[in-house]
């Protein structure tokens, strides 16, 4: 292209797009490495850590879907602990009641949660921010009492997941954590498949300006619907292993609006709208839980730590490092490299709250 | 001098709308400021009025520098701003309208009275939903609720847009009234004919920049045509065949 | 007929609801802000009137005034400190801070006054009984409830109509950025309606503390009800959201006349089915429209 002189316009230089460069090519390898190092964990190590390992996978899988609908989406959820009961209760469903084998009683659990998201998502996809916000949180309030008035599901006092004790202790312990490894690693690869391809770019668009989205043909509702089945898949598979990490449930607790505040503080810290913040959020709150957790201003750390990174570090941990020293480790955006130049990052994830 | 405007630089994004812009309006002037869509004629506007925040440069009003100063207060210092498509509150009346604006406590010649006079075609209006009126009693409403702040230096962006003749030749023959009761006038128009007769100076834009400057006995229309398309270098006022 | 009973206390329990979404919907109109810790501030409200009755030894009535001036002033804290900063840091901000917000507030209750529930008394007013006819009766407490929801919603209404600052936010709450460059201080606007809506959200939570009983985990429940009650009667209408306060005051008490256990089910039913008709018939999603109508 000639450059066009003018009233102190910028020449313009060749460029090519690039997606892949040495050091995320470098770190996905590792990234495969570690998971195939971690399935490995239960041989060689001791049953607390595994037990600590698959809580944390826990809360990275919470975490990813949060971030997959606020940070991707531009849908703040404050009832995704919706699907997480739906799971497990599930989940106990299939295999107390219906003699399921338990693990693919969670399996077919979490994937009901999935196709339950669908109707869920054409009623709360009608509204918008904090109209969306509680719209969830009602929905999660409907599924607490549905289930509440189940005397076979344990009503309100809760219920066991008994079947999980013909395993011992032992296998138990080993078969969760498997299932908590392959189910983050999985809904992850999801995600970023999501992310390369045309969605993830319309995904970005719809986040950044949705009329002008929609002006250009981008499919705003069924962008948003996609991530919304996601999410509810995939906060179902965190349900239905929560479950089998600690066999009883109840619905006051595990349709608790306490899950939408972990998933919050952990995409807040972490980094939101980026794809390795909520994973860095999931670590420092796996941290901070097992260091304080026991403590009685637990919530209020977590929420004032919460506002204070909403406020004064919207871009979360991993953003403000991505922002400073233009690293990218998982190549879900677009770099343009000037030939002859150094490469400039074009922003793939600015401000979760572009007016 | 009432308003100086240094090396002003404003920005929509990355966008440079207002590049290295100065000027100067003394009391008592009207400058018309012209330029084709785009040349950034509203975001200086609306940079001086407070509503747009100056990314580099200095306003300063009377004196003081406002260039940090958010609207609201330079409203009560004396600048108004009749902005471009109107924006009235469509769900207050008439009325409302003119009265929301009346409370910054500054004295002057305009009161609600004084505002229904000088536009006898809004007194029937008066407990009208704005969002109902036609263009041209719109534009009068919103020149009418500029005026109740009392300005001393009165902003007015595309006071004709999208209005008939005979509705601009009333908006003017209002301008007009205010120009003659002192106010200093910063006028954005598109039609230069009209600019030329009411303006006692014309700046035009291209690109965020003003290319020529003078009075309108200075500038033939020719001069300015060509400085609005950018066919000519600032400064001089000479057509080219 | 004790259906007839049913509407009538729901018709009495949606003042509370119309008075407790009042600052809800006031605050989404004039900011589109949707402040989750509406229901916490309310709960707050409650219990703040509950320290005063343990330590003055006076009624709950007492505690009124000074709770709600007290939380007029927490309101406009807030919105000066917090919220306005969560206001031009973006969209979604205000939503994660208003939700540490209740976060935060629950937790402190939870320790200061530990999860035993606690209540408010109505005194004589609340277990006197009139006896209207053969099988309704009702209470002069609930008369109050629904009267003093009516007057303060039509103070605020006059407020909203008549005086300078209720133009002020009626102008501000459609074209922010037009209203300061006509004088207009928005910053002080968003204040006032922040300060109208905690301390009249605060009013509401008493009340609600004095018809039934309440515990730190109360706030989410009443943000939930402010937030139907405002949905079923539309954003940002005053008189509205005094009609959604009732609809769903008399969804849930003909709801729990049926089994005691579908009180909140029913209230959340009717709210999906007016959300799903709304979002048929208008264009636009809910909660994407700003301005306050009176």
């Amino acid at each position: 292209m000639s450059s066009a002189t003018g009233t102190g316009s910028v020449p313009v230089r060749r460029a090519r797009v690039q997606r892949w460069n040495p050091l995320s090519l470098g770190f996905c390898c590792a990234l495969v490495g570690l998971v195939v190092a971690l399935a490995f964990v239960p041989v060689v190590m001791s049953e607390n850590a595994m037990q600590k390992l698959t809580t944390l996978y826990i809360l990275v899988i919470m975490a990813a879907m949060w971030n997959a609908l606020a940070g991707y989406g531009g849908l703040v959820s404050v009832g995704q602990q919706a699907f997480i009961g739906i799971a497990a209760y599930g989940a106990i469903f299939l295999g107390h009641q219906h003699t399921v084998e338990p693990f693919l009683a969670m399996l077919l659990a979490a994937l009901i949660a999935g196709v339950i998201a669908i109707p869920v998502g054409l009623i709360v996809l009608n509204l918008r921010g904090g109209a969306f916000a509680i719209g969830t949180w009602v929905i999660a309030e409907i599924f607490a009492i549905l289930v509440a008035f189940d005397s076979k599901l344990g009503a309100g006092t809760g219920i066991s997941f008994l079947e999980l004790n013909f395993f011992t202790p032992r296998h138990l312990l080993e078969y969760t954590y498997w299932s908590a490894l392959g189910s983050t690693a999985v809904l992850l690869l999801i995600l970023f498949i999501l992310l390369r391809t045309r969605l993830g770019a319309s995904l970005q668009a719809i986040r950044d300006d949705e009329g002008a989205a929609a002006s250009v043909g981008t499919r705003v509702m069924l962008g948003k619907g996609i991530l919304f089945v996601l999410a509810g898949l995939g906060c179902g598979a965190a349900g239905a292993l929560t479950l089998a990490n600690q066999l009883f449930i109840q619905p006051d607790s595990i349709f608790s609006v306490n899950y939408s505040a972990l998933m919050i503080f952990m995409v807040l810290v972490g980094g939101i709208g980026t794809f390795e913040g909520p994973i860095i959020g999931a670590i420092v709150l796996f941290v901070i839980q097992n260091e304080v957790g026991d403590h009685w201003w637990y919530y209020t750390l977590l929420g004032s730590v919460a506002i204070a990174f909403a406020l004064f570090l919207p871009r979360g941990l991993w953003g403000t490092v991505v922002d400073r020293y233009n690293v990218r480790l998982l190549p879900v955006g677009y770099r343009l490299r000037l030939l002859g130049g150094p490469a400039l990052a074009k922003s793939e994830e600015p401000e979760p709250a572009a007016d | 001098m009432l308003l100086e405007v240094q090396a002003l630089e404003a920005r929509h994004g990355l966008l440079q709308a207002v590049r290295d812009v100065s000027l100067k309006v003394a009391e008592g002037e009207t400058l018309a400021l012209v330029g084709a869509n785009g040349a950034g004629k509203t975001t200086l506007l609306r940079t001086i009025a407070g509503g747009h925040r100056a990314a580099a440069g200095r306003v300063l009003f009377d004196g003081t520098d406002v260039t940090r100063s958010s609207a609201h207060k330079r409203v009560r210092m004396g600048i108004a701003l009749v902005p471009e498509g109107r924006h009235l509150f469509p769900r207050l009346t008439v009325d409302e309208n003119l009265r929301v604006a009346g409370g910054n406590g500054r004295k002057g010649p305009w009161s609600l009275d004084a505002v229904y006079a000088a536009f006898p075609n809004l007194e029937p209006l008066r407990r009208h939903r704005a969002g109902t009126l036609s263009g041209g009693e719109q534009q009068a409403t919103a020149i009418g609720r500029a005026l109740m702040t009392n300005p001393r230096l009165l902003l007015v962006d595309e006071a004709s847009l999208g209005l008939s003749p005979v509705a601009v030749d009333g908006v003017y023959r209002s301008l007009q009234t205010v120009i003659e009761s002192g106010a200093t006038i910063i006028l954005v128009e598109q039609d230069l004919r009209r600019a030329m007769k009411v303006a006692t100076r014309i700046s035009c834009m291209l690109e965020g920049r003003i290319v020529l400057e003078g009075t309108p006995s200075e500038l033939t229309r020719e001069a300015v045509v060509d400085a609005y398309f950018g066919l000519r270098e600032a400064g001089t006022s000479q057509a080219t065949a | 007929m004790t259906w007839v009973n049913s509407i009538v206390h729901g018709i009495f329990l949606g003042g509370v609801y119309a008075l407790l979404a009042a600052g809800l919907s006031l605050m989404f109109g004039v900011m589109r802000i949707i402040n989750l810790a509406h229901g916490s501030l309310a709960l707050v409200g409650a219990y703040a009137a509950y320290v005063f009755v343990e330590h003055t030894g006076l009624s709950a009535y007492a505690a009124i005034p000074p709770v709600v001036l007290g939380m007029f002033v927490v309101g406009y804290l807030l919105q000066r400190t917090m919220l306005e900063r969560s206001l031009r840091a973006g969209v979604l901000v205000p939503l994660l801070t208003t939700f540490g917000l209740l976060v935060i507030i629950g937790n402190l209750l939870e320790r200061i006054f530990s999860p035993d529930p606690k209540s408010l008394n109505p005194g004589v007013l609340g277990t006197t009984t009139w006896q209207i006819t053969g099988t309704l009766s009702i209470s002069p407490f609930e008369v109050l409830e629904l009267g003093v929801a009516v007057l303060v919603l039509g103070v605020l209404q006059l407020y909203l109509t008549r005086t300078r600052m209720g133009r002020e936010l009626r102008a501000t709450s459609e074209d922010p950025d037009t209203a300061e460059l006509v004088g207009i201080d928005s910053r002080a606007v968003y204040a006032r309606a922040a300060a109208i809506a905690v301390g009249t959200a605060a009013l509401a939570g008493i009340f609600f503390g004095m018809r039934s009983s309440f515990d730190p985990s109360s706030g989410p429940t009443e943000l939930i009800y402010a937030f139907e009650a405002v949905v079923i009667g539309g954003l940002g209408s005053l008189w509205g959201t005094l009609v959604g306060g009732i609809v769903l005051g008399v969804a849930q008490t003909i709801g729990a006349q049926i089994d005691p256990q579908y009180f909140d089910l029913a209230g959340h039913l009717v709210f999906l089915v007016v959300l799903l008709v709304r979002a048929a018939i208008e264009s636009g999603a809910i909660g994407s429209t700003r301005g306050v109508t009176a």
